[in-house]
């Protein structure tokens, strides 16, 4: 149980419309330079709290969104910027949001931990790790009684997976047949600790290292698949959302992944060894996924040019919203609390 | 009007809202079949069919959030914890989830879920099946507290709270579950946040809530004979609280004493009695507070029945502010 065992994906890449693929390949490029240029605001002091990045971990979220209609529904992180992008929710509201600008998405009341966009389907990152799992499994009841034939994908982090509210919700979905799919992104790390142990770290935060091993105690399918593989996780990803809206079973999908950047921005790394940091980057993404593209003959540099200069574009745009937006009127702190508004005390 | 239980005023309730409105669910343990821990919801799986009244695993994390999750999504769900003490297993998706994604999310979103659960001790059933705790809830942004002391109040509160788009919890007393009064047949609503003066009285104001009410009305009754005549104000809910009519009804009377089973720190009776203080309303004698004090609810009848406020505690802080 100690041995990796990736699943290998049987989709080539030749299976995917082209349109598709190059979705993919812009979509983690807007993560990325959303990501970087997050890094560098934070540091210049414009983004207030805490900053979780997804460097790294792009082919997830786009794999995840490319397998999804545009009804399906997803729930978030803490490290959710991605997920957000790749659902199709506005990078500048998004901005805006980080910013504590009135323009954001959650008006400035939720930040980057807490940012949601209900309208395309985004339930929202959450402080708290773990508590998505219940929350996706509800909207999928939803789904189900009302008939209204979305599926929702639950995603969260390893650490996260070591809650009990998942063992609770994985149980709850597998006895009700509900139309979710519960995807664990592997980055190695639940803050400081690893989830297997490192060139000089023994700690681990789990006992097996396969977690899509975990469906058989559910009696569900699970996988686990190569997280760095936009299409591996496209080809997961649709294989149970299919299970999941048209026979009600509920999937364990668990993605190898890595963390470039610290548990959030500022974090030294010091419990981490640096030839770790260097062979995550080694695996990155984008790069690898550019190879192909090109090595495959699907996509040209001309082509792959023109999506980075206009991925490069529009998150300057992001920025320039977010910068140009106002700060909420601070009486607004008062207002959204209660859907019967206004309530007689605050 | 016809006569009814507390515990049927709230079938009844759940009922007529099940036929009004088919995205209103019920979820939690043995709500189906078993007719709910404390025979709340009977029959309701036989009419509704297991679908909309679901039994759930001993997993009050994930039908709790799950509710909160649906109720965000298009239903309306009716969640059953069946002992508030067990709140803590799943006080996350309470207190951080339900009670404040709305916000979190500037208001894109609404929780039209109610969480039922049971109160209250005197069953000799110790520190983890006794508690009120209502107070914890009350604190925290986002979440409605209704405390119904009535078989008329819980009908149409509980209604109000189904038909509510916020989040609410309401809290049912055990031992009010047999007793009896008028319930019209009809369903009907109370607005949240509005007290009712349960008994008129001229010379002391007894703020009371769940089975206390009956506790404080028992203690009015005999104070009559003694020639002291005791006002009694039931707010019904905690958030939002009533606290203009417990003010009138202070500015009345100058005295007030605060009675509430739950825990005497940092509860119900000190935000009561600072409501009335801030508002500087003379008082002829300091205010008083019956309650549970800081001690778990123990086992033996002797040890319990020693710290549960009751009739006589609220008559010897009644006759204490008469002095």
């Amino acid at each position: 149980m100690t041995e990796v065992v990736v699943k290998e994906k049987k989709i080539t890449p030749e299976e995917i419309p082209k349109e598709k693929l190059l979705w993919m390949y812009k979509t983690m490029l807007r993560i990325r330079r959303y990501e970087e240029k997050t890094a560098e605001l934070f540091a210049a002091g414009e983004l207030p709290g805490f900053i979780h990045l997804y460097i790294g971990e792009e082919a997830i979220a786009a794999g995840i969104m490319a397998a999804l209609r545009p009804e399906d529904k997803i729930t978030s992180t803490h490290r959710g910027h991605g997920h957000m992008i790749a659902k199709g929710g506005s990078m500048a509201k998004m901005m805006a949001e980080n910013m504590g600008k009135v323009t954001g998405i959650c008006k400035g009341k939720g930040g980057s931990m807490h940012i949601a966009d209900f309208s395309i389907g985004e339930l929202g990152a959450n402080g708290i790790i773990g508590a998505g799992w219940p929350l996706g499994t509800g909207a999928a009841l939803a789904s189900k009684l009302l008939g209204l034939g979305y599926v929702v994908v639950c995603i969260a982090g390893d650490g996260a997976a070591e809650q009990g509210t998942f063992h609770e919700a994985v149980n709850l979905a597998s006895i009700w047949k509900l139309p979710v799919v519960y995807f664990i992104e592997d980055n190695e790390y639940g803050m400081g600790m690893p989830s297997w142990p490192k060139p000089g770290d023994p700690r681990k935060s789990k006992n097996i290292k396969n977690l899509g091993d975990r469906g058989i105690a559910y009696g569900i399918p699970g996988v686990t698949i190569d997280g760095n593989d936009p299409i591996a996780v496209y080809e997961a990803v649709k294989a149970a959302v299919e299970r999941a809206r048209i026979e009600g079973i509920p999937s364990i999908i668990h993605a190898l992944t890595c963390r470039q950047r610290g548990h959030f921005e500022g974090d030294p790394q010091l419990y981490r060894p640096k030839e770790d940091v260097e062979a995550c980057k080694k695996r990155d993404p984008i790069p690898r996924f550019r190879k192909l593209l090109i090595e495959k003959g699907i996509a040209t540099e001309e082509e792959l040019k023109k999506i980075e200069e206009e991925v490069e574009k529009e998150v300057a745009e992001a920025i320039e919203f977010g910068r140009k937006s106002p700060f909420p009127d601070p009486k607004e702190a008062y207002t959204d609390i209660y859907a019967s508004e206004p309530f007689p005390e605050v | 009007m016809p006569k009814k239980t507390f515990s049927y005023a709230i079938y009844e309730a759940l009922k007529q809202e099940m036929v009004r409105d088919p995205t209103v669910i019920i979820m939690g343990e043995d709500v189906g079949r078993f007719g709910g821990c404390f025979g709340v919801t009977r029959d309701l799986w036989k009419i509704f069919g297991e679908e909309r009244v679901r039994d759930t695993p001993i997993s009050e994390s994930a039908f709790i959030g799950g509710g909160a999750g649906a109720a965000a999504s298009g239903l309306r769900p009716v969640v059953e914890l069946m002992f508030v003490d067990f709140f803590g297993v799943a006080m996350d998706q309470i207190y951080n989830q339900a009670a404040k994604l709305r916000y979190m999310s500037g208001g894109q979103c609404k929780f039209p879920m109610v969480l039922r659960t049971t109160i209250g001790g005197g069953f000799r059933a110790a520190a983890q099946h006794s508690q009120v705790l209502y107070a914890l809830f009350a604190h925290v942004p986002g979440i409605k507290v209704v405390v119904p002391s009535t078989p008329y109040d819980a009908k149409g509160l509980l209604i109000t709270a189904i038909r509510d788009d916020d989040f609410v919890m309401y809290f049912e007393h055990k031992k009010l579950y047999p007793i009896e009064g008028e319930v019209p047949d009809e369903p009907y609503t109370i607005p949240f946040g509005v007290a009712d003066v349960k008994r008129e009285g001229d010379d002391v104001t007894v703020v009371a809530m769940a089975y206390m009410v009956h506790e404080a009305m028992k203690a009015a009754d005999e104070l009559a004979k003694e020639g002291i005549s005791v006002e009694i104000v039931d707010p019904r809910t905690l958030a939002p609280l009533d606290t203009d009519t417990i003010v009138k009804s202070v500015e009345k009377t100058g005295r007030l004493v605060v009675v509430d089973e739950d825990y005497i720190y940092f509860g119900a009776t000190g935000e009561i009695i600072t409501r009335v203080v801030e508002r500087g309303v003379a008082l002829k004698a300091p205010p008083k507070r019956v309650a549970t004090p800081r001690v778990p609810i123990p086992f033996s009848p002797t040890l319990e029945d020693e710290i549960l406020p009751n009739k006589d505690k609220i008559k010897k802080a009644i006759k204490e502010t008469m002095k």
